[in-house]
C-alpha cells in the first residue's frame, strides 16, 4: 500500500515537474528562438542577470515576473465568471492527457513492480480523446464571455475547427487499434518491441494524418485561423491579460509536449529504442545488481522516451514557422473533404490487411 | 472510499442538473449540463463501466454540447425575460414530488420484496472494451446495426433539410 502510494506520488510529481516545470517555460523560449533560427534573427537574448543571458534562457524569468506582476483585466460586460474559467478549462485537459501516456516499461525495484505511466487505463485512447474534446469549451466560452466581436469570431472558429478535427482524429486512431487490438496505451507501447512492429511502418498514412489533426486540434499554424491575427487581432484570447492570457499558451505548449507523446507512445515505438527489448537493457546493465539494473533501465527508457518527444515538439515548431495560415474555408475542406474519405479507406484497407493475415 | 465518493458525484450530478434547469442565462445552464455530464461519468467510472465513461464525455460533454453551444452562439439566444409564472413552477413542483415518491415507493417494495428488483451479477471485467464490444457484436448485433441505420438515416435527413434551405436562399 505504502509502496504503491510512493509509486503513483513519484510519478505524478515527476510528470507533472517535467511538464509544468520544464517545458511549459522552456517551449516560450525554444518557440522565439526557433522562429528566430528560421527568420535569421538573434532572437531573445536581452534578459541578463550581471551581464550573462545564456542564450536567452532567462526570458522565461523574466516572463513570469512580468505575467504574475500584470494586471488581470476583465472588460466591461464580460461574463465574469465563464471569463475567469475559460483559461482553467483550455489548460486542464492539457495537463490531464499525460497521466495515460506510458514513459517507460515495467521493472521490479526492491521487490515492488513499477509500471512507469500514472494511470494504466483500459480505455488509455479515449480517455485522452474524452479531455481533448473538452478543450475546445476553453476557446468557445472564452471567445463568448469576452464581449468582443473579434473573440466572438474566434470562438466559433476553433470551436468548428476542433470538432471537424476531431472527427477525423478520431475515425484515425481505429486504425491504430484495430493494428494492435488494445486501447491501453502501455500494451500498445509494449508492442513496439520490435522495431518493424512499430506505428510508422503499420500505419503510416494514420501518422501523417493523426499529425496533421493533432496540430489543428492544437490551433497552431498553419490552422491558427482561430486566432488569426491579421485578422481577429489575436482571436479568443484578445481580451486576456496576465496570468489569464498565458494559461491559454500553457495549455497550447502542454498539448504541444501530449501531441509529441501521442504520436512517440503510437507511431514511433513508445519508450524503445530501435531492435532494443527492456530484457536486453537489463541484461546489459546486469553488473549493477537487480535494483541498480532496473533503474538504469528507468533512465534510458525514459531519456528514449523524451527525446523522441523532443524531436516532436522541434518538428511541431518548425511546422507553425515555416508555412502560412490556411484560410477557414480551406480549413475545414481539407478536413471534411479531403481527410474524412482517406482516414475512412485507411481504415477499410487496414481491415482488408488483418483479414488477409 | 467507494461510497464517499459516490455521494460526492451524486450531489454534483443533482445539483448542477437542478442549476441547469433553473439558470436562466443559456450558456451558463449548457455548462452546468456538461457538469453533470461529468459527473455521471465518475459514476459510471464507479460502476467498473470505464468504456462507458469515457464515451460520455467524447459524445456528450465533448462533442454534443459543443455543438449546443455553438448553436446558442450562433442563435443569439437571450435571457428569458421575466420570472417563471407561478403556475408553471406549481407542475415543476408536482412532477418532482411525483416522480419522487415513485422512487420511494420502489425503493420500498424492492426491500420488502427483493425478488422485485435484483442486482444482476456481472462477470468482473464487464465494462471493458473488450467486454462491451462482444456483447455489441454478438448478442446484441441487430439493435445495434438498426440504431447506425437510424442515425444514418438522420444523417441524411439534416443534409437534405441544411441544402433545401440553401437552395431557396439563392
Amino acid at each position: 500500500m505504502v509502496a504503491e502510494l510512493t509509486e503513483s506520488i513519484v510519478k505524478i510529481l515527476f510528470i507533472f515537474g517535467v511538464n509544468i516545470g520544464f517545458f511549459s517555460p522552456i517551449l516560450g523560449w525554444v518557440e522565439r528562438k526557433q522562429s528566430a533560427l528560421m527568420q535569421d534573427r538573434v532572437g531573445a537574448n536581452r534578459a541578463d542577470i550581471c551581464g550573462f543571458t545564456i542564450i536567452g534562457l532567462f526570458h522565461p524569468i523574466a516572463d513570469a515576473i512580468k505575467v504574475l506582476t500584470k494586471e488581470d483585466f476583465i472588460p466591461d460586460g464580460a461574463d465574469r465568471l465563464i471569463h475567469t474559467i475559460a483559461p482553467f478549462i483550455s489548460l486542464t485537459p492539457a495537463i490531464i492527457a499525460f497521466a495515460v501516456i506510458p514513459f517507460g516499461g515495467q521493472y521490479d525495484l526492491f521487490g515492488h513492480r513499477v509500471n512507469l505511466i500514472i494511470a494504466d487505463l483500459d480505455v488509455g485512447l479515449l480517455f485522452i480523446f474524452a479531455f481533448a474534446s473538452l478543450a475546445s469549451f476553453g476557446a468557445v466560452l472564452g471567445g463568448w464571455a469576452s464581449n468582443n466581436n473579434w473573440s466572438f469570431l474566434g470562438g466559433l472558429r476553433a470551436s468548428a475547427q476542433m470538432l471537424s478535427y476531431e472527427v477525423v482524429m478520431g475515425l484515425n486512431i481505429i486504425g491504430v487499434i484495430m493494428v494492435y487490438g488494445t486501447l491501453r496505451l502501455s500494451e500498445i507501447g509494449a508492442m513496439q518491441v520490435d522495431f518493424f512492429n512499430w506505428g510508422i511502418f503499420l500505419q503510416p498514412v494514420g501518422f501523417v494524418l493523426f499529425f496533421t489533426c493533432a496540430i489543428a486540434e492544437n490551433k497552431r499554424a498553419p490552422f491558427d485561423v482561430a486566432e488569426a491575427e491579421s485578422e481577429l487581432v489575436a482571436g479568443y484570447f484578445t481580451e486576456y491579460s496576465g496570468m489569464k492570457f498565458v494559461m491559454f499558451w500553457m495549455g497550447e505548449f502542454l498539448e504541444i509536449v501530449t501531441i509529441g507523446g501521442l504520436v512517440t507512445t503510437m507511431f514511433f515505438g513508445a519508450w524503445h529504442l530501435p531492435f532494443v527489448s527492456d530484457l536486453m537493457l537489463l541484461d546489459f546493465f546486469s553488473f549493477a545488481g537487480p535494483n541498480g539494473a532496473s533503474i538504469l533501465a528507468i533512465l534510458v527508457n525514459i531519456t528514449t522516451f523524451f527525446a523522441k518527444v523532443i524531436f516532436f515538439i522541434w518538428l511541431q515548431m518548425t511546422i507553425r514557422w515555416t508555412l502560412p495560415r490556411f484560410r477557414y474555408d480551406q480549413v475545414m475542406r481539407l478536413g471534411w473533404k479531403m481527410f474524412l474519405p482517406i482516414v475512412l479507406i485507411n481504415i477499410f484497407i487496414t481491415g482488408l490487411v488483418l483479414l488477409a493475415k | 472510499m467507494q461510497l464517499l465518493m459516490f455521494y460526492i458525484f451524486g450531489l454534483g450530478a443533482v445539483l448542477s442538473a437542478t442549476l441547469m434547469v433553473t439558470n436562466i442565462k443559456p450558456v451558463t445552464a449548457a455548462m452546468n449540463l456538461v457538469l453533470t455530464m461529468f459527473f455521471l461519468a465518475g459514476i459510471y467510472v464507479l460502476l467498473d463501466a470505464h468504456l462507458l465513461a469515457a464515451l460520455q464525455i467524447i459524445v456528450y460533454a465533448g462533442a454534443v454540447m459543443v455543438l449546443f453551444l455553438f448553436v446558442i452562439l450562433l442563435l443569439n439566444v437571450h435571457e428569458k425575460e421575466g420570472a417563471t409564472s407561478r403556475r408553471k413552477v406549481m407542475i415543476q413542483f408536482g412532477s418532482v414530488a411525483i416522480v419522487g415518491s415513485l422512487f420511494i415507493t420502489m425503493a420500498t417494495l424492492a426491500e420488502i420484496d427483493p425478488s422485485l428488483i435484483k442486482a444482476g451479477d456481472v462477470a468482473n471485467p464487464f465494462g471493458t472494451t473488450k467486454a462491451v464490444g462482444r456483447l455489441l457484436f454478438t448478442d446484441f448485433l441487430l439493435p445495434f446495426e438498426v440504431a447506425s441505420f437510424l442515425l444514418l438515416a438522420a444523417i441524411v435527413g439534416a443534409v437534405i433539410l441544411a441544402k433545401r434551405r440553401i437552395d431557396d436562399s439563392k
